[in-house]
């Protein structure tokens, strides 16, 4: 089974953020970068599958060279090889432009599945993969927790709203977004880390096709803290117990404390 | 000249900071409470590669050197002291011991499980009354007509022997000779005649293992007899200056760990209305312990270095231990007046920090030794 798992250096969560001067992003040098958690939990699912039914894990990741480390962490922890799609300003392009490119850079794979993180940390779309699907003509799974790969199809377990699951089933070749948290993420042994020294990273470029294909769906003009207004309101008009009847219904419906 | 990790250091650095705060983070309360050593966690410490980590493949370990052994111990000791100073006893004391002066049969057979960490190994020079003076050795191993030789005496102080699975200790095989008349000898956990004793209620490193060991009338064969008669303490000495680095690291990763929870609660901490970090003092203490920090940490790896160029490090070994522990109890004392009276219970860990820091200023030689190891080396070449 050849498994590629996509994975997303994201902004560190401890990170204190500032607004960059464009107000288009948060500030990156004051960033340090990890991989996107749920991406981690993707890229174990995957090991685990490969350990059970033999086959391939290939780890590829989009962006600058700085992605070279969570590409790098992956291979010590046991991925067999990488693509590491390459462009400064691939970090920031939106969910259609991202699922486009990575799906010119995965399409040659003919992969048997594609494991991703359920969203970014960063910008947090949980788009990404869903889109990549359909451009690859995969049937998907959103929100996966349990992968059951020994069966002639795939069966798979989704998480449901208020502790509800759903078993799932669907042909291969397929995508899964994997949940975060479902399982214990291995080390890099040291072991690992010696090896990943010579593990094949293939870089590649996007072809200018996919970068304009990509391009015009959607872009961030602005973002911004939350404003913070202050407001004071007189409730009841000197009447204290229609005040509170309407304070008990602003509590209710505006604020929603109650 | 370079003062940065490499890649793959730092690779190492981040994995077992990793694993550390997943794996022992959650524990240590518990464990140094109730005095727990924990050797459930040594399979997983195996697996990552720790448990062998100086020595090269062929003998089951991870072919790594002191630059990234040292990396490993300041990151556990970080978060625990306790199995900082496991590691590194494991790693420098029994398991070098062997690797250095063992034959390759000695290698094959004992070194080999100890590097792939399926056994635990303790290392045995303090006696009673050979502390810091190692010469000292009242055990006595005799000679027998029908081979091997018969060991009587005790050891003390010694980290892993009642869990360790091969203690290399020393003792004396011709007292006339002094301390070119000291011999070192593997044993085996369950030979007849050697039995661990008495386990010590410690101020710190208490999920640590440290205790006595006896022997009565063991027979050791004389295959198990590390070297020449008579070179025992010259190779504990040789020993000491791997180790002392490892000692250096532990009291480094005690420092950071300290100076980290200080940091953090002194820009939580609001007293007259503002972050304590805010007052001139507080950041004083704060610089003071980075510096200091940085300057232990920079012997510890010129010496981790040097050894790894292959180069006699007696001086710079004892250097990085003497001035990495003294750092270590002042920055984690420090940590605790920053924390003000949250700092003097077990609700915030400085104070385990400090307790821990404690055994660095004793274990592996106290400063006191330490300056004279340096002093010899000063004087002898100049
Ligand atoms: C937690 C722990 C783990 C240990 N693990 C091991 C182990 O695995 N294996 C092992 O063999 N040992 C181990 N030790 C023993 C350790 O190495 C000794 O405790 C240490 O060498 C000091 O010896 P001592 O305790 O007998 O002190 P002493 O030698 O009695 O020293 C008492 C004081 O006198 C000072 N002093 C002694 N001689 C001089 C001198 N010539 N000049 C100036 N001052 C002097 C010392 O510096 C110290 O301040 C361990 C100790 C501890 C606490």
């Amino acid at each position: 089974m050849k498994i590629i798992v996509l994975m997303k250096q994201v902004g560190n969560k401890d990170a204190i953020l500032r607004i960059n001067r464009d107000e288009t992003w948060i500030e990156e040098g004051d960033l340090s970068f990890e991989v996107n958690e749920s991406d981690g939990y993707a890229l174990e699912e995957a090991l685990r599958l490969r350990e059970k039914h033999g086959g391939e894990v290939v780890v590829c990741s989009m962006g600058p060279q700085r992605v070279k480390s969570v590409i790098k962490d992956a291979l010590a922890r046991g991925a067999d090889r990488a693509i590491h799609i390459a462009g400064d300003d691939l970090a920031h392009v939106g969910p259609f432009a991202s699922a486009t490119i990575l799906a010119e850079a995965i399409h040659g794979e003919q992969p048997d599945l594609v494991l991703t993180g359920l969203q970014s940390d960063d910008y947090g779309f949980a788009q990404t993969g869903v889109i990549l699907a359909e451009l690859l003509k995969f049937p998907h799974a959103t929100i996966v927790i349990e992968v059951d790969a020994s069966g002639e199809r795939l069966r798979v377990k989704r998480e449901l709203e208020s502790g509800w699951y759903q078993w799932y089933s669907m042909p291969t070749p397929a995508l899964l977004t994997i949940q975060s948290g479902i399982s214990q993420i291995r080390y890099a042994t040291l072991k690992g880390i010696m090896a990943a020294k010579k593990k094949e990273i293939r870089e590649v470029t996007p072809s200018a096709e996919a970068l304009s294909g990509a391009a015009q769906h959607q872009r961030v003009t602005k973002i911004y803290f939350p404003l913070k207004t202050k407001q004071t309101q007189f409730l009841g008009n000197g009447d204290a117990k229609a005040g509170a009847a309407q304070l008990a219904e602003k509590l209710r419906t505006e604020a929603r404390v109650i | 000249m370079n003062f940065e990790l490499n890649e793959e250091q730092l690779q190492i650095k981040m994995s077992v900071r990793e694993f550390a705060e997943g794996e022992i983070a959650p524990h240590v309360l518990e464990w140094d409470e109730s005095q727990h050593f924990p050797v459930e966690l040594l399979p997983k410490l195996a697996e990552l590669g720790l448990m062998g980590i100086i020595f090269p493949e062929e003998y089951g370990g991870a072919g790594m050197g002191y630059v990234e052994y040292v990396t490993a111990i300041e990151e556990l000791s970080r978060v625990d002291g306790s199995v900082g100073i496991s590691v590194a006893a494991h790693n420098s004391l029994c398991s070098n011991h062997i690797y250095m002066f063992g034959s390759e049969e000695q290698k094959q057979k004992y070194l080999l499980p100890l590097a792939q960490g399926k056994h635990l190994g303790a290392w045995g020079l303090t006696e009673a009354q050979a502390g810091s003076d190692a010469s000292g050795t009242r055990s006595t191993a005799v000679r027998q007509d029908g081979g091997g030789w018969l060991v009587n005496g005790s050891k003390n102080f010694i980290t892993h022997a009642i869990h360790g699975d091969t203690c290399v200790a020393v003792a004396s095989t011709d007292r006339s000779k002094g301390n070119r008349g000291i011999t070192a000898f593997i044993f085996e956990k369950g030979m007849k005649g050697f039995a661990p004793a008495k386990k010590e209620n410690k101020l710190g490193l208490r999920a640590s293992e440290t205790a006595s060991v006896i022997f009565e009338d063991c027979l050791v064969p004389d295959a198990n007899r590390i070297g020449n008669e008579g070179e025992g303490f010259l190779q504990a000495m040789q020993v000491l200056d791997g180790g002392r680095i490892s000692i250096a690291a532990l009291a480094v990763g005690i420092a950071q760990g300290a100076y980290e929870s200080a940091l953090k609660y002194s820009k939580e901490r609001e007293q007259f209305g503002k972050p304590i970090s805010e007052f001139q003092a507080i950041q004083f203490k704060l610089a003071d312990m980075a510096t200091q920090i940085d300057a232990a940490r920079l012997l510890m790896y010129r010496a981790a270095y040097l050894k790894d160029q292959g180069r006699k490090v007696t001086k710079e070994s004892a250097m990085a231990k003497l001035y990495a522990s003294e750092v270590s109890v002042r920055v984690s004392e420090e940590a605790i007046q920053i924390h003000g009276g949250y700092g003097y219970t077990k609700d915030y860990p400085p104070e385990k920090y400090w307790r821990d820091s404690k055994l660095c200023t004793i274990g592996e030689g106290t400063s006191e030794i330490q300056r004279l190891v340096i002093a010899k080396q000063l004087l002898k070449n100049s």
